[in-house]
């Protein structure tokens, strides 16, 4: 029987009934770093073995091994940091957390209450700092409020649309000198907050005959579908349906990469396959997705012909960009299951769908993929540069495609996202909303917490790792085996292949070669083992080395010098509509591509 | 066009602000805002009128109610409605004048409720429109201060918004 309350007659001090209440709520891992305003709770903290606390080297980190280990297992992260500087370091993270719907709760220290609002030492209002990136906050003003304000935060921070909560406890509500009795309800019911489960019965009715009167469907599905646990039930609709799917960035797992169906991510980076078959669909079922910019392209061109059928928990995407024609609102694996029965209900009634034309449509795509679709089998070549690519690739090979990959963000990120096919949800981490450089290494970090006996592995460039590398020193703490590719091309990528592109070739502030540290020493230094790899022979030999079982225990740092030169394609021309792609640094898609 | 909207929110500390920031944030204009407690103390009424076409509108309403302390909201320029607006308005009035201040006072039926030697302030409740009507007719020049509510509403009938 699952314990729901746990009413006990005890009286304890704030700090304690906020341990209490973590356990209660069933964490077992905090992230954090300790400061004046938090004193009290870390007293508590060392009061007690069933919350263990892991210490970063900055608040910023925390964050992201919070959201690591959310995204990873579908629990909520937890960080503990102190007012003022603490908590805005935290910052970054909620907000990358926030724009991927991130389950967080964040505990940050304040200011004792009669200071409040002072310009006391270390003082910030958290509240008002971190509201625009939140998705609710509370400010506590009497330690009996923990036990309440700390349920309602992990209700609130997990259910309808995730997201991360703030809660800001000043100094004196911890004091151990100030008890009160404790009581702890997991059961939360508030009125002014009761998101939809069930999707409209009529309206998942309608999506399915608009699905099978279609001739070219097509299933766009993003991020929600792995917060949302949707990943099976949205794999057996599809086959069913035996139409092709497309992931978002932030949605790659959701649909297994290794699939005839899959035809690769959609969007700025997508592959032609999937770019054209969007632009050319005149279905078109999005779920958990929200018609992100880096999706659309121009929205106004955005797939002339399709009908939109749009799922998602949050009613505000719905329609926020583009016009759902049949808009669910709904948990996504609630409404798929849903759609699961009234698909096989209405394919008894009719014979639908028609297999010449989803044939029809399956041809099309594979000429598509024929004509420019990714080359999924590069080949090291002597005395030339090594592809970024060919790095993702190996990586692929050698993890058998079941490592959990964190990225950071820019052209490895892009690199990371088309040629690792990710066959489960929740392998594949990266900040797809903020574009958080220094993601990858924490994120990790927070994986492999979650999963000590996993292999995870960060893919990042030189850039993005130097905006967390200080948390090598936290690994080795505790003896993190987390396995590092850095595709170094010595420059900022993305911001270099844009310079490129678009501002004839001049490199403002993108490029920094002659300053780089030597990363093998670096990591080295830290205490952890590194390999630099410049030959593409050496590649796989190296990384098969790095991730054998004679480093199983040690965190290895690949550095990979890439290719400086080489450019994420396809890729987007500005304003256009989905099927308008770069696809090489000379080359446009055709409008006559389709047949 | 213009709309009123309506929001039964949590009586919060804090509440407020995320109502204003999150106009602040999504880029959407508050011409007019008015916040008070209701006659259920744990509830505040807030109107405020914003400018949008109907998705705009849409997406206010959406968005307002992602925020946790908002119980319901209403687009109160959806249907029959009452609207009322209250302003003071501190008006020159030295000789002649003040019979012209005070005529016109009478016939937009406000009441004047301070009087000094060269000044009258002119109390007037009413919708908008019509607040911006006596202005016009005492003229913008004849102005020396001028305060207004800010719009509050209520449907008509006996439909009502409750938590």
């Amino acid at each position: 029987m699952k314990r729901e309350e746990s009413n006990t007659a005890e009286t304890l001090s704030g700090g304690d009934m906020l341990i209490r209440a973590l356990q209660d709520a069933g964490v077992t891992c905090i992230f954090g770093y300790p400061g004046g305003a938090a004193l009290h709770i870390y007293d508590a903290i060392f009061r007690q073995q069933k919350v263990e606390h892991i210490l970063v080297r900055h608040e910023q980190a925390a964050t992201h091994m919070a959201d690591g280990y959310a995204r990873s297992t579908g629990k909520p992260g937890v960080v503990l940091v102190t007012s003022g500087p603490g908590a805005t370091n935290a910052i970054t993270g909620i907000a990358t957390a926030y724009m991927d719907s991130v389950p967080l709760v964040v505990i940050s220290g304040q200011v004792p209450t009669e200071v409040l609002g002072t310009d006391a030492f270390q003082e910030t209002d958290m509240v008002g700092v971190s509201r625009p990136v939140v998705k609710h906050s509370f400010l506590i003003r009497d330690c009996r409020e923990i036990p309440q304000v700390i349920s309602k935060a992990f209700h609130i921070a997990t259910t309808g649309r995730p997201g991360p909560v703030v809660v800001d406890i000043p100094k004196d509500v911890t004091d151990p000198g100030v008890t009160a009795p404790y009581s702890y309800t997991r059961k939360v019911s508030m009125r002014s907050y009761n998101p939809a489960v069930r999707g409209n019965g009529r309206q998942i009715r309608k999506a399915v005959g608009a699905l099978l009167e279609a001739r070219r469907a097509i299933i766009y599905a993003g991020g929600g579908v792995i917060l949302g646990n949707g990943a099976e039930p949205l794999t057996r609709f599809a086959k069913v349906l035996g139409v092709p799917v497309t992931n978002t960035l932030m949605g790659l797992g959701g649909f297994p990469g290794d699939d005839p169906q899959f035809i690769g991510m959609l969007g700025m980076h997508g592959t032609y396959e999937a770019n054209m078959a969007m632009h050319h669909a005149d279905a078109i079922l999005a779920v958990g997705a929200r018609f992100d910019d880096r999706v659309t392209n121009n929205p106004a061109k955005f797939c002339p012909d399709a009908k939109v059928i749009h799922i998602d928990v949050d009613p505000a995407s719905i329609s926020k960009i583009i016009k759902a024609d049949i808009p669910i609102v709904g948990q996504v694996a609630s409404v798929l299951i849903d759609m699961e029965r009234a698909l096989a209900a209405e394919m008894e009634k009719r014979d639908a769908p028609d297999p010449a034309v989803l044939e029809q449509w399956w041809q099309q795509i594979h000429a598509w993929r024929e004509a420019h679709g990714l080359d999924h089998d590069l080949q090291p070549v002597a005395d030339q540069r090594i592809l970024p690519q060919l790095a993702v690739q190996t990586l692929f090979r050698v993890t058998e495609g079941d490592a959990y990959i964190t990225s950071d963000v820019g052209q490895h990120q892009m690199f990371a996202a088309q040629y690792y096919r990710f066959a489960k949800p929740r392998r594949w981490i990266n900040s797809g909303g903020l574009g958080t450089m220094g993601f990858g290494l924490p994120a990790a970090m927070g994986v492999q917490f979650a999963h000590p006996d996993a292999v995870v592995a960060c893919v990042t460039g030189e850039g993005s790792f130097m905006m967390n590398m200080q948390e090598l020193s936290t690994c080795l703490q505790y003896a993190l085996p987390i396995k590092i590719v850095n595709l170094n091309n010595q420059a900022l990528g993305m911001v270099k292949q844009w310079q490129d592109m678009q501002y004839g070739g001049r490199h403002s502030q993108s490029t920094y070669s002659d300053s780089l540290p030597d990363f093998k020493t670096l990591v080295e230094a830290f205490g952890h083992v590194g390999f630099k790899v410049e030959d593409g022979a050496d590649l796989e030999p190296v990384m098969r080395e790095a991730f054998s079982a004679n480093f199983k225990n040690k965190l290895v740092f690949i550095d990979v010098w890439v290719d400086p030169d080489e450019h994420v394609y396809p890729m987007s021309i500005k304003g256009g509509s989905l099927r308008d792609m770069y696809l090489n640094k000379i080359t446009t898609s055709q409008q006559g591509d389709y047949m | 066009m213009r709309h009123i909207i309506a929001v039964l929110l949590e009586n919060e500390p804090g509440a407020l602000s995320r109502v204003v920031g999150l106009f602040a944030q999504r880029n959407y204009n508050i011409a007019s805002l008015t916040v008070a407690p209701t006659e259920d103390e744990t509830l505040s009424r807030l109107t405020l009128t914003t400018e949008g076409d109907d998705s705009k509108i849409e997406q206010i309403i959406k968005h307002l109610y992602r925020l946790i302390e908002v119980v319901k909201v209403v687009d109160l320029s959806g249907s029959d409605h009452v609207e009322r607006e209250l302003m003071l308005v501190k008006v020159r009035a030295v000789g002649g004048v003040r019979e012209e201040v005070k005529r016109t006072t009478d016939i937009f039926r406000g009441q004047i409720i301070d009087v000094s030697v060269d000044a009258y302030t002119v109390q007037l409740s009413g919708p908008s429109r019509k607040l911006d009507a006596f202005v016009r007719a005492i003229g913008s020049e004849m102005v020396l201060e001028l305060v207004r509510s800010g719009v509050s509403g209520i449907a008509r009938g006996v439909k009502v918004l409750n938590g």
